[in-house]
């Protein structure tokens, strides 16, 4: 198999993980439990985890808040140390490099998460771009990354983290914290609908960590879980995956996503664009499946002969127990209520759009 | 894994039970769930469509992805079951009773396996 190995291989193939290639690395796709256990487990309990496939990027120095207000369509001027923030981050012409998460340690000095398939394009772009006095440093070997999500995640952690080290509100991270006693960052952030940590800590130490949470959860039902729940549970709490609902065609806006788009803020990258082409002339919709099968992403939409869309991504959602798919639509078809047709290998199944989220806890 | 001796099977891991030499009934093998994982849904023919040897006449969804079933014999769907569409998980957690359909009329079959000769192609690894 192609790819990198994360520093938990070993820990999922001891857990009889299915491995894939993903991203470029390898990582377990299920374990012998199955995608809907591992996704029930998520919802109704808790899961582990291994992102470590995630790319980090430190960017620090006397000008490391203005070069992320101009590579990133949020706006980074006024944030306390400790939080998190969500943004898209833009081409020229307004078409999407990627979406991340910047995390503040102190003033000038910021954690960056990116996604594993566009880390190097990312760092590529990001240094292309810099000025002035800033340093951005590629620091993704050096991390293993874990997360643990669920309703009982916070329960979990509590008999292995001090309660100063367990950050309170979400999108906030505690940048010294200790799991046990690994050194880590703790992160309350995730990709699943629920409430949840993502730890951010030395590779070597990935190991220890994954037994440790493991053994920790066992009373609350904690299991690993493989890349399948992590894409069912993002899908049925409607978040975007870079690839599907954004893309360098896909605008922030068009993908639902213009609140992270802050154009008054003075100057970003792609903004001019962004500005200039107003209302996308598509838009990102949910369907909920109202004829029988299951739709899938790449799947053209249509409303009695009329292309109104493709879809992005689809799948059976085990917790709502339907199949739903997120799609571009044309945006005069409305965003609830519209009976549309999906043609699934040559076969048209009836669904109609729904608000998102799908899901949310 | 389990592979009844009473049933026949196919190289694309259907398993067959002949009831005489004209009928029989058609389903995935335990293999078969276990490499496509959960199982949600079950698209299915009707009752009176042709089946031809080496084609599909159905697929499988699981929440990663699409799967034809082939059929292993040429012949006509006399009764299709129903069931599967309301629990496809059946196809996971009883492979063997989840039939697909029952076909009739059986013109055709491909080359079938023995439980045996069908254990050892699974151990090839193929």
């Amino acid at each position: 198999m192609e790819g990198k190995k994360t520093p938990l291989y070993e820990e999922h193939v001891k857990c009889g993980g299915k491995m894939v290639e993903f991203g470029g690395y390898i990582l377990p796709v299920q374990y012998q439990t199955g995608v809907i256990k591992e996704h029930m487990a998520v919802r109704t309990a808790c899961g582990l985890f291994d992102v470590s496939h995630m790319g980090e990027i430190l960017v620090q120095g006397p000008d490391a808040t203005a070069n992320l207000n101009h590579l990133l369509t949020n706006d980074y001027t006024v944030m306390k140390d400790g939080k998190a923030r969500y943004s898209p981050m833009c081409y020229e012409d307004g078409g999407t490099v990627d979406d991340l998460i910047v995390y503040k340690v102190r003033d000038n000095d910021y954690f960056v998460v990116v996604n594993a398939a566009n880390k190097d394009k990312d760092f590529a772009w990001m240094t292309g771009h810099r000025f002035g006095n800033v340093s951005m440093n590629d620091v993704s070997d050096r991390y293993g990354q874990i997360a643990l999500q669920g309703p009982k995640a916070e329960e979990v952690l509590k008999k292995l983290a001090k309660e100063e080290d367990i950050p309170k509100g979400y999108y906030s991270a505690v940048f010294e914290g200790k799991v046990g006693d690994i050194p880590c960052i703790i992160s309350r952030t995730g990709y699943t609908g629920e409430d949840g940590f993502e730890f951010y800590l030395n590779a070597e130490d990935a190991p220890a960590m994954w037994n440790l949470l493991l053994e920790a959860g066992k009373d609350e039902g904690l299991i690993p879980c493989g890349l399948g729940a992590r894409d069912t549970l993002r899908l049925e709490a409607s978040m975007p995956l870079y690839g599907h609902e954004l893309s360098a065609e896909i605008s922030p806006a068009a993908a639902g996503l213009g609140h992270f788009v802050k154009t008054a803020k003075q100057e970003f990258i792609g903004k001019d664009a962004i500005i200039a082409a107003g209302e996308p002339a598509r838009r990102r919709v949910g369907l909920k499946v109202t004829g029988k099968g299951i739709i899938r992403e790449h799947q053209e939409v249509m409303i009695g002969d009329r292309l109104v869309g493709m879809t992005t991504s689809g799948t059976h959602c085990p917790y709502l127990g339907y199949p739903v798919a997120m799609a571009m639509l044309d945006a005069d078809i409305p965003a609830e209520g519209a009976q549309v047709e999906a043609v699934v290998r040559g076969r048209r199944v009836a669904a109609e759009t729904v608000k998102l989220p799908f899901y949310h806890r | 894994m389990n592979f009844p001796k009473e049933l026949k099977y196919t190289k694309t891991h259907e398993w067959i039970r002949f009831e005489d030499d004209n009928t029989a009934y058609i389903g995935i093998t335990d293999y078969a769930q276990d490499q496509l994982g959960d199982l949600v849904f079950a698209n299915l023919p009707e009752e009176g469509d042709e089946l031809t040897a080496g084609e599909a006449f159905a697929d499988v969804e699981s929440v990663k992805a699409v799967s034809d079933v082939l059929s292993p014999v040429s012949g006509t769907v006399s009764e299709v079951n129903e069931e599967l569409a309301d629990e496809p998980q059946k196809m996971n957690e009883a492979p063997y009773d989840a039939w697909f359909v029952k076909a009739a009329e059986i013109t055709e079959t491909e080359d079938l396996m023995t439980a045996e000769e069908y254990e050892a192609f699974i151990a090839e690894g193929r």
